[in-house]
């Protein structure tokens, strides 16, 4: 990634505010991403998640191995988060649900990130019919009621037989929230290679006889990725969202493999006799939504997208 | 403007068609197809399901199936008896001429079902919406006028907060608070109730229908107030920093009319238009407030009739709803227009 970011916006080696040599674009953001507060601290309680969300592997407990003797046990030292209806270990449950909602997470922005900027691409890069036609279905995309869908398609997908598609598993729902959540992502694409591609340095690759593959992957991409990577960390946020609403109502990932939608689904049952259950999915929920957003601010000042395309417009 | 309104509602039209043929395919990928609760709940002979087939249609190839839901087959005589020769006039006048079908789970007319709960979600709506505006206005025109005090700090901290928290979490988590750890002092009863729209059993009365708006509002507004407050916020902090204020101000204008006749107003319009854009939204978003607080509304409807796989009422409720975000978006258009004459339409 450094060395297509080097391609496209590097700062000159003689930087006019008299930076290092040598000091790329990765650098910069980093000075301004470290200065703002909320960010920093988004980035150190999502990096936690990460890393306990990984570790849970090393939990003593198992994830689903139920203990009668151990029902609804309020937290505790041994059990941190309590226990649930089968006596399970809920820390050790609750880590793995997050893993899978970050997996669904992550794959929502890669799906919705390859559709929407290969549809934003397209279309504002050969125009011609192709742009009329793609920009229609976006809209028409747009329009529809997401979330309705979204639980109308699960709950079809719950009951086909597809032989990859067992069961709402993992890749399912990815697949489902990223298909109705790739239209921001055409609609950037496509604006901001309307203005970059009249930039004159790709008048001069595509003089120089470049191919349309390499002009939007060398040239218009690594010009955008700030505009992207803040608009990715934003989806990750609404697509754990979108995963942990859609499980908690039934229609997404199905017990008994975790996930905190679902976790606080079965909560739901026994809440009031037993809060804790419903307190720590939900709480994980929000301390990753609010990192992420927390990040996608700081990013968004770090990059400055906006400057930068008000920047190539004006020139 | 009246060539612009005729055009967007003719691509609406096209749009809701093209929405409606996609939603009927869809409904139909699922195993057994619309009549596939008709067995469950009560036993019927294999030669009833095969006649209710047929006088519904659905023994046609899928284009004509649609054809039947869009227009009904109340023109056309229908083959009862499957002996090939057609027998009576349908009883089915479609969806153009309001009828959605019957619901699989209740067996009234899709319509009636949604019609009930409609006004109730509309009901917890506006309340919702009011109460989130009235909030989010004032702090976030205070927020941009206050840009980096203690109060836009706090502000911007907790509409990062409230934009975090899942409504379905809020809503279990108030219940938990209001229902079952606050008591009333005086009758040791939980504070507030934990859903429905009202006492069962007990008369109308005011007291009583605020007292069980008060939760689910609460989880549904929080999200709105922090989106909107910092919508304004930001609009607001985009028009102060206009020349026309400035002008405004060097002509002599006292500072609270140059901040709320020149200032505000212009703020407003996205505002507005996001409001026009939202309110689908809200409708939709009404699922999971609906089903915690078992209010009977359409999201919840929505809910259940997706549970129990009845099929007519999910492609009501979705055209019905793909509607109104249509409409609406084409309203929050017009109305963008209307307020900034800035705005031409081509």
């Amino acid at each position: 990634m450094t060395f297509a970011l080097g391609k496209g916006i590097s700062t000159s080696k003689t930087d006019q505010r008299g930076h290092a040599r040598g000091e790329g674009i990765l650098y910069m953001v980093w000075r301004r991403f470290r200065r703002h507060p909320g960010a920093m601290a988004g980035s150190i309680v999502l990096a936690l998640i990460l890393l306990s969300v990984i570790a849970v592997e090393f939990s003593p407990y198992s994830s689903d191995a139920s203990n009668m003797a151990a029902r609804f046990e309020p937290p505790s030292w041994a059990h941190p988060m309590g226990t649930d209806a089968l006596g399970r270990d809920y820390l050790t449950r609750v880590l793995y649900g997050g893993r899978i909602s970050l997996s669904v997470g992550i794959m929502v922005v890669a799906i919705t990130l390859c559709v929407g900027v290969s549809v934003g691409a397209l279309s504002g890069y050969f125009r011609g019919w192709l742009e009329p036609v793609l920009m229609r279905i976006t809209d028409a995309f747009l329009t529809l009621p997401a979330f309705l869908v979204l639980i109308l398609l699960s709950a079809i997908m719950r009951e086909i037989e597809l032989p990859f598609f067992q069961r709402n598993n993992v890749v399912t729902i990815a697949l489902v929230i990223g298909l109705l959540s790739w239209m921001t992502f055409a609609r950037l694409t496509r604006a901001a290679i309307l203005i970059l591609r009249e930039m004159e340095y790709v008048t001069a690759s595509q003089g120089l006889g470049a191919s349309p593959h390499q002009v939007i992957f060398g040239h218009i991409l690594p010009n955008m990725i700030g505009l992207l990577v803040v608009e990715a960390t934003l989806e990750l946020g609404y697509a754990i969202i979108e995963e942990s609403g859609l499980s908690f109502l039934g229609f997404g990932i199905q017990p008994p493999t975790p996930s905190w939608g679902n976790l606080l689904s079965n909560a739901s049952e026994h809440f009031i006799k037993h809060p804790w259950l419903a307190i720590f999915p939900g709480l994980m929920i929000f301390l990753t939504i609010i990192s992420v957003n927390y990040i996608g601010d700081g990013l968004r000042d770090a990059f400055d997208p906006h400057k930068v395309l008000k920047r190539m417009g004006e020139v | 403007m009246a060539q612009y309104i005729a055009r967007r509602l003719l691509q609406a039209v096209l749009l809701l068609f093209v929405l409606s043929i996609v939603m009927f395919a869809l409904v139909n990928l699922a195993p057994g197809g619309p009549l596939a609760g008709q067995g469950q709940t009560r036993r019927v002979r294999p030669e009833r399901v095969a006649m209710l087939k047929r006088q519904f249609g659905l023994d046609k190839p899928l284009p004509t199936q649609y054809m039947i839901w869009l227009v009904g087959n109340d023109w056309m005589r229908v083959d009862l008896d499957g002996d090939g020769k057609p027998d009576e006039y349908g009883t089915r006048r479609g969806v153009l001429r309001g009828d959605f079908g019957f619901s699989f789970r209740t067996r009234k007319p899709v319509l009636e079902e949604i019609s009930l709960r409609l006004s109730n979600t509309f009901y917890l709506t506006v309340v919702t919406l009011l109460v989130a505006v009235i909030i989010a206005v004032p702090v976030g025109i205070l927020s941009a006028l206050k840009q980096y005090s203690s109060f836009d700090i706090v502000a911007t901290t907790f509409s990062f907060a409230g934009q975090a928290i899942p409504e379905f979490w809020l809503g279990l988590i108030l219940i938990l608070i209001f229902y079952a750890w606050l008591k009333n002092p005086f009758t040791g009863e939980p504070l507030l109730p934990s859903g429905g729209m009202y006492s069962l059993g007990g008369e109308f009365s005011i007291p009583d229908r605020i007292v069980h708006l008060v939760l689910p509002v609460t989880a549904g507004a929080l999200g709105w107030i922090a989106w909107y407050s910092r919508f304004l916020r930001s609009s607001m902090l985009d028009v102060l920093h206009q020349e026309y204020l400035r002008t405004a101000r060097a002509k002599g204008l006292k500072e609270s009319r140059v901040i709320y006749k020149h200032g505000l107003r212009n703020a407003l319009i996205p505002m507005v238009t996001m409001f026009a854009l939202d309110l689908p939204y809200l409708i939709t978003g009404a699922v999971f407030i609906e089903t915690i607080f078992s209010w009977p509304g359409m999201g919840r409807l929505y809910y259940q009739s997706a549970m129990q796989r009845d099929y007519p009422v999910l492609m009501a409720i979705l055209i019905i709803s793909g509607a109104l975000m249509i409409l609406s978006n084409l309203a929050a258009d017009i109305l963008y227009g209307f307020l900034d004459p800035r705005i031409r339409y081509d």
